[in-house]
């Protein structure tokens, strides 16, 4: 059986049935959305960081998409809770397959990422030094 | 299912000419070709977006290259002429196929999307205004859509889209209303390469003209499928790929009637498509050269005729009866499963192609499943994102039949979708 195979172990399932910190923040500090227009797949990441501006203290997202990219996005804001925002800038591509625990195959990369590059982005707009109106992930 | 009542090809020999079809796939898909870790048969069902080339065509690339590989048109060596002779008999051979006059009514172009570019350039861009119209449909694809809208963009025509029923076929009232006396062209997709409608291309043609309008017809997944012929159609222009009917990639055909080209100004300006340059002035050569400038795709134009030559052996109507009766079972098991929604019009209005959601299933992990089960269909808005606005849904995935699909491998689809479902219920 080829990559895709375990692509769809049961802890991608079941964060895809079952996605966690699902919903809009009050208030977050960091708020930004992203779009794959050819999945479809769309993901708002809302942050709220502890009293130091440093240290991220809760995650919601909400979105719309297939599983890779939701099971992804759900992992991502248990993971990064008590992260610091810099701990999130260094997570790369291998961080975020390590955490889904599958091979993902090279086509399906794209809708992985997506929850962490909004993360990410979304932290570079609030401090100002990228300006991007929606985060994509697809060529 | 018995599929050989009624015509008269062997599918089992037909797969015989296709060495790709024995492919095991499964293994890692960064190494080209059949690995070791391959061990799942593959089912092949995204004809719609290419379909595989048989030995005959893949020979007469070979033979080219290895003996007779040479420019067109300007050499006086032997082998300069036989491919010059290969090469310009192409075109009387595709023009054949489709009921033209001769090769001064078949342009060779890259594919289907660049023919309608030709049209639109060489003729939209310098002929429309902001008092004339252009009329699509709303399934037209990218190919279509864009370029037109684009088109309107530039010369300030009112770009007006055909509505698409809730059963997926056009609204003809409309369409009668949306052509008018402005309308000075009407490009519609024959059959629809999202939803696999039959649109009702001899009526739009008649709207058209009644209107002192052109009709431009889509191809790319009619011609391959089922007899087409451009004077029944009232088409004065129709583009196709070879690619999507057991041709190369990087070949395709513009057909226009030849007092439209022969009014047309050029597309693209270079060698072989002039007869007399002077630095002040350049005249063209004869049709169809004037529009085919530089070196052409040599290999690939004489490897169309011979995949016109095969699908023609086969028999076009004997694969229009097979992908209907492929599409028509594949839609029946389908509509089995509650939770499945097939998209386009019932068995009778529909070429061979199936698009579906499965509920809950994002159609790229539906894809990605299939996949394991060596099953390949396409997954996503298949260059028709408006429509696709239109359905709802961001996309579908979609099986699409030719001449070598077996009823097993429908049934075969049909399983790995039930896992699916399975998988995610």
């Amino acid at each position: 059986m080829g990559l895709g195979s375990d692509m769809y172990r049961q802890q991608i399932l079941d964060h895809y049935k079952n996605p966690r910190n699902y919903g809009e923040m009050e208030d977050p500090d960091i708020t930004h959305v992203g779009e794959n227009p050819s999945c479809g797949d769309t993901i708002r990441m809302d942050i709220r960081l502890a009293d130091d501006g440093e240290t991220i203290e809760a995650v919601a997202f909400t979105g719309d998409g297939c599983a890779i990219s939701m099971a992804a996005a759900s992992m991502l804001s248990e993971r990064l809770a008590g992260m610091t925002i810099e701990e999130l800038q260094e997570l790369d591509t291998d961080d975020v397959t390590e955490m889904l625990g599958v091979d993902i195959s090279p086509m399906r990369v794209k809708c992985a990422v997506l929850g962490r590059q909004v993360a990410q982005d979304g932290v570079k707009i609030e401090r100002g030094e990228i300006d991007v109106d929606r985060t994509k992930t697809e060529d | 299912m018995e599929l050989q009542e009624g015509y008269a090809f062997d599918v089992e020999s037909v797969r015989a000419d296709f060495p790709i079809l024995n492919r095991r796939v499964g293994g890692d898909v960064t190494t080209p070709g059949e690995g070791p870790e391959d061990d799942t048969p593959l089912v092949y069902l995204d004809n719609a977006a290419t379909t595989h080339t048989p030995d005959p065509v893949v020979d007469a690339i070979a033979d080219y290259y290895r003996g007779y590989n040479a420019n067109v048109h300007r050499g006086i060596h032997q082998l300069s002429q036989e491919a010059s002779v290969a090469y310009e008999e192409a075109h009387d051979r595709v023009a054949e196929f489709i009921g033209a006059e001769g090769r001064e009514e078949i342009v060779f172009t890259k594919n289907t999307t660049e023919a309608e570019n030709l049209v639109a350039q060489a003729w939209g861009l310098r002929e429309l205004g902001p008092e004339d119209s252009v009329v699509l449909t709303e399934m037209e694809h990218h190919s279509s859509l864009v370029t037109w809208q684009q088109v309107g963009k530039r010369t300030g025509a009112d770009v007006r889209y055909i509505t698409v029923q809730e059963d997926g076929t056009l609204d003809m009232d409309h369409a009668a209303e949306c052509i008018d006396d402005s309308t000075a062209m009407v490009s519609a997709v024959h059959v629809s390469n999202a939803l696999g409608t039959i649109n009702p291309v001899r009526e739009l043609a008649d709207l058209a003209h009644d209107h002192d309008a052109y009709l431009f017809v889509d191809g790319a997944q009619s011609v391959p499928t089922r007899p087409v012929d451009v004077a029944e159609l009232g088409a004065d222009f129709l583009a196709f790929s070879a690619h999507k009917m057991c041709g190369p990639t990087g070949i395709g055909a513009l057909y226009g009637r030849e007092e439209l080209l022969d009014a047309m100004e050029p597309f693209l300006y270079g060698g072989d498509m002039i007869r007399r340059v002077t630095y002040e002035e350049t005249t063209w050569e004869d049709l169809p050269w004037k529009f085919e400038a530089g070196t052409p795709s040599i290999a690939q134009g004489i490897a169309f005729a011979a995949a016109v030559d095969y699908v023609d052996d086969v028999g076009m109507e004997h694969i229009r009866t097979h992908e209907d009766l492929l599409a028509a079972y594949a839609h029946d098991r389908l509509s089995e499963f509650d939770d499945v929604t097939v998209y386009g019009p019932p068995g009778d209005r529909r070429g061979g192609l199936v698009s579906f959601n499965v509920d809950g299933v994002h159609a790229h992990d539906l894809s990605s499943i299939l996949n394991d089960h060596g099953v390949a269909v396409r997954a996503g808005d298949h260059c028709t994102q408006p429509l696709h606005d239109k359905l709802g849904v961001p996309a579908t995935a979609r099986a699409s039949f030719y001449i070598y699909n077996t009823v097993e491998e429908v049934d075969a689809l049909v399983e790995a979708i039930d896992e699916a479902r399975q998988l995610f219920a």
